[in-house]
């Protein structure tokens, strides 16, 4: 498609919330061309957050989850048809069903997977689950509604502490086991970690930081429980397996594209590197599967797991696809993500994890409210709230300006509380994947031959 | 006399109710404009925002430095609403009262109240009868909101009367003209706020013995996770849902009637199609604000705004619809646009304190422009410039005299 013609054809695999807001976008912003959609599931494009809240509680059904369209798209679907390759020269993408579709122009948004239980003959125990499907989400919730005896969680990041705080809320017995030192840790740090450890204790669940399951324990290939490492056995009927998630990009191994197990490099304006990190220009790339540089953190590539960055990063690429150079912006929406749990609204700006000291700027923990803003070098990076999101506006642009560190106090629920390291861990230590993954490093983790002087 | 020291002698004036918007300009011009008594006009949207949502920006009265404090805002005994308090207890209070008003836990009161506003709003128009004229304030804007706002509440339709006489003491005791004693006003105001929240203590304690379904009974006799209100905070409360739920509104759907027959295309177009009344209503929010300004924040440390310092402890006035107009925000800022998209207006504020009761306004908003809408043939305006009440926060037509072709529908 040479230069900014509306028409053409363009491919979008990937029909999940990325692939479809980039798809309304490209017909919003004039392209008249073909226009087809590639998606593994066999569903139309649906809402992820509620399955881990509404769906797990049998508030809300797994198939009402179906996302609003913005517009009609005059589009070709392939649901249900998973793309297995890519010839970037014939500019064709490899169906599973045999067909070959030629592109112009080629939006990556395949998103990410549940990882699964690394031993499948336990993991293929009846009994045995993970949660990112719309399907797994309703599987899950008739097993919950069923009344198991106890819920054993592996890992103690969002999804896993949601789904602890949903079969709380419907008074099912909970152990959850994480290999890091607190709940929430890997992405909130210390201090937010320490409150999460509080929250899950006061809520009832039996939480076991610092262990990790060494085997999962069946009968009649039913789950009958798990040993942790510190030689503990748990008894559970049901194991949600909550270690983080795996990014689809399998399909585009030997295509010589910038695409790995940390997802698909890209420039600022969404355009795939190759392997060598030169630009590609008909390939774009958006979503939970991309990685993106972003100027408030040294220009590192970021991959977010956001809702938010997901609806952002979609429009840029497809404004993108469809502009010529000097009218083409850059992705550069501040990260933002939100989670339900045990009662509380917690919502993040910012990257936590890119800070070297924290400081409980307004509300405390003990009245379950309050601001943890993030530092790193004098300058505010992020800031976290609990129950106090109408805040968040203000603390984001202390983080687009750049503001410094500590912020100015004066705010009317201030306690003076004083900034303390915010002991955010390296990643490796955790039982749940990072849901933002900083990827040259983060601050305080240089290998150790990187240290100056080291 | 146009030094922008006397912006706001100027904006408050009555002679400037009718059109305060190059006043608006000219402020906006200033960024932000210390007056002649030592007080901050903000008139730029990007300044009113960020302030909107500065925890360092207070909303309680007793934040204000000694020259500037309010004696009658700081009357003791009586506590003080959530809208002049801060966090934490601004954030506790309103949650009590949110738990019953809109999700997560009450997602449905409002929407409940649909066809209920809806036949209201078809029997005040039937009352219309066949007047050729009209005034569509108290024929209809004014009658509207206190109807709703009251069975919301529980006000049993016998009182409603006696507090809409409330209601309006109190709002006029808001009032602030310059050069006038602004005190037996003011006293009249706080005698029908206490007066009010006697009513509504007495009705609560009742409710407390024979629950209802209305939010008067769920906030008297709730437990929630931040315990119950207290008996004086669910009087202050109560009385400040029933004076916020209607006064403002009764000024959206006024002047809303006001700019739509002002502009004809877009009333046309709006009787045509009204699926474009949501979009139509948020534009109205922009253009003529229901609440002008704010004038009752107080920075808690010097604050920097629009490279001007704002020492604590002084007064802050926003102006809202001066904001609304910002033309560094929208496009063509003037032009009234029904299908204007990227609308984030600050007609309901914005952070902590933005309008509690904005899903009803909306809702009732809505739903009267469509009821006159449909029954307003051929309508002309009887009086252009029409007489406004006295405040320049709560800006409103008095009256809207209106002459149409009677019987439609």
């Amino acid at each position: 498609m040479p230069g900014d013609a509306p028409g053409g054809r363009i491919v979008v695999v990937g029909a999940s919330l990325a692939g479809l807001r980039a798809a309304e976008a490209l017909r919003d912003g004039g392209f008249t061309g073909e226009l087809t959609l590639v998606g593994d599931e066999p569903d139309p494009p649906y809402d992820r957050p509620p399955l881990s809240k509404g769906v797990l509680l049998g508030r809300t059904r797994a198939d009402a989850c179906g996302l609003p369209s913005r517009r009609p798209l005059d589009a070709r679907w392939k649901l249900g048809v998973p793309a297995t390759g890519l010839d970037p020269l014939a500019k064709q993408v490899l169906l599973a069903d045999g067909e070959r579709l030629g592109f112009d122009r080629l939006l990556i948004a395949t998103g990410t997977r549940a990882r699964p239980w690394p031993d499948p003959g336990e993991a293929a125990l009846d009994g045995m689950f993970t949660l990112r499907t719309s399907r797994d989400a309703e599987r899950l919730a008739e097993r919950l509604d069923a009344g198991p005896r106890r819920v054993l969680v592996i890992g103690a990041g969002f999804t896993g502490s949601e789904i602890a705080s949903g079969c709380r809320e419907r008074g099912l017995a909970v152990t959850v086991v994480e290999r890091g030192r607190a709940p929430l840790i890997g992405a909130l740090g210390g201090t937010v970690g320490a409150f999460a450890t509080e929250l899950q204790r006061a809520h009832g669940v039996d939480l076991r930081c610092g262990v990790t399951v060494t085997s999962l324990t069946g009968h009649d290939g039913r789950l009958t429980g798990a040993v942790l490492s510190d030689g503990e056995r748990i008894d559970a009927d049901i194991a949600v397996v909550a270690l983080g998630a795996v990014r689809n990009t399998e399909w585009l191994a030997g295509t010589g594209l910038a695409a790995g197990p940390r997802g698909v490099a890209c420039d600022a304006g969404c355009r795939v590197f190759d392997m060598y990190g030169i630009v590609t220009d008909d390939i774009f790339v958006a979503g939970d599967v991309a990685r993106f540089p972003h100027p408030l953190y040294e220009y590192q590539l970021l991959a977010l797991e956001h809702w938010g960055n997901a609806v952002a990063q979609a429009e840029t690429a497809a404004h993108n696809m469809i502009s010529r150079g000097p009218d083409r912006r850059p992705h550069l929406t501040v990260p933002a993500f939100w989670s339900s749990q045990f009662g509380l609204n917690i919502k993040s700006v910012g990257v936590p994890t890119f800070s070297d000291q924290v400081v409980i700027a307004q509300g405390s923990p003990g009245e379950r409210r309050l601001v943890a803003v993030y530092g790193y070098r004098g300058r505010v990076t992020a800031a976290v709230t609990v129950n106090r999101a109408k805040w968040l506006e203000y603390y984001q642009h202390l983080i687009e300006t750049a503001a410094p560190f500590p912020p100015d106090p004066g705010a009317a629920d201030f306690d003076g509380s004083e900034p303390v390291p915010s002991d955010v861990p390296d990643p490796r230590v955790l039982s749940h994947g990072p849901t933002v993954y900083v990827t040259g490093h983060l601050p305080l983790l240089r290998p150790p031959s990187r240290r100056p002087g080291g | 006399m146009s030094s922008p020291e006397t912006l706001f002698r100027r904006i408050t004036d009555y002679a400037s109710r009718a059109d305060p918007y190059p006043l608006y300009a000219e402020l906006r011009e200033h960024g932000v404009a210390r007056q002649e008594d030592g007080s901050y006009l903000v008139g730029t949207y990007d300044e009113i925002a960020a302030l909107l949502h500065d925890p360092r920006v207070s909303s309680d009265p007793h934040s204000r430095a000694e020259p500037f404090r309010d004696p009658l805002a700081l009357q003791e005994g009586m506590p003080v609403s959530f809208i002049g308090q801060d966090d934490p207890e601004h954030d506790r209070l309103r949650r009590l009262a949110m738990r019953h008003f809109g999700p997560p836990h009450t997602p449905r009161r409002v929407d409940a109240l649909q066809g209920e506003l809806v036949r209201i709003a078809e029997e005040l128009a039937d009352g219309f009868g066949d007047k050729e004229r009209l005034d569509l304030v108290d024929d209809f804007a004014f009658p509207l909101p206190v109807t709703v706002i009251c069975r919301l509440l529980g006000v049993p339709p016998g009182d409603v009367q006696q507090v809409h006489v409330w209601a309006d003491t109190v709002v006029a005791g808001l009032d602030f003209t310059p050069d006038e004693d602004p005190e037996p006003r003011r006293r009249a105001s706080l005698e029908a706020r206490a007066a009010m929240g006697r009513y509504l203590g007495e009705l609560a304690e009742e409710r407390r013995r024979r629950p209802t379904d209305d939010m008067l009974s769920a906030l008297a006799n709730d437990d929630g996770p931040d315990g119950r209100l207290t008996q004086p905070e669910l009087m202050v409360t109560s009385v400040l849902l029933l004076i916020a739920g209607h006064e403002t509104t009764v000024n959206l759907i006024s002047n809303g009637m006001l700019t739509l027959m002002r502009h004809p295309e877009a009333f046309e177009k709006l009787r045509a199609d009204p699926t474009l009344m949501p979009g139509a209503v948020e534009e109205l929010l922009r253009y003529e604000p229901p609440v002008q300004f704010l004038p009752q924040r107080t920075p808690l440390a010097d604050i920097e705004v629009g490279g001007v310092t704002v020492p604590k402890g002084s007064p802050l006035i926003l102006v809202l619809a001066a904001g609304n107009r910002d033309p560094r925000r929208f496009t063509d800022p003037d032009r009234f646009d029904i299908t204007r998209q990227d609308n984030q207006h600050l007609g309901f504020g914005s952070g902590v304190h933005n309008c509690f009761g904005a899903p009803l306004a909306r809702m009732e908003t809505r739903v009267a422009l469509t009821t006159l809408l449909a029954r307003l043939v051929g309508p002309r305006l009887l009086q252009d410039p029409p007489e406004y009440r006295r405040s320049p926060v709560l800006r409103g037509p008095r009256h809207l005299p209106v002459a149409r072709t009677p019987g439609g529908r």
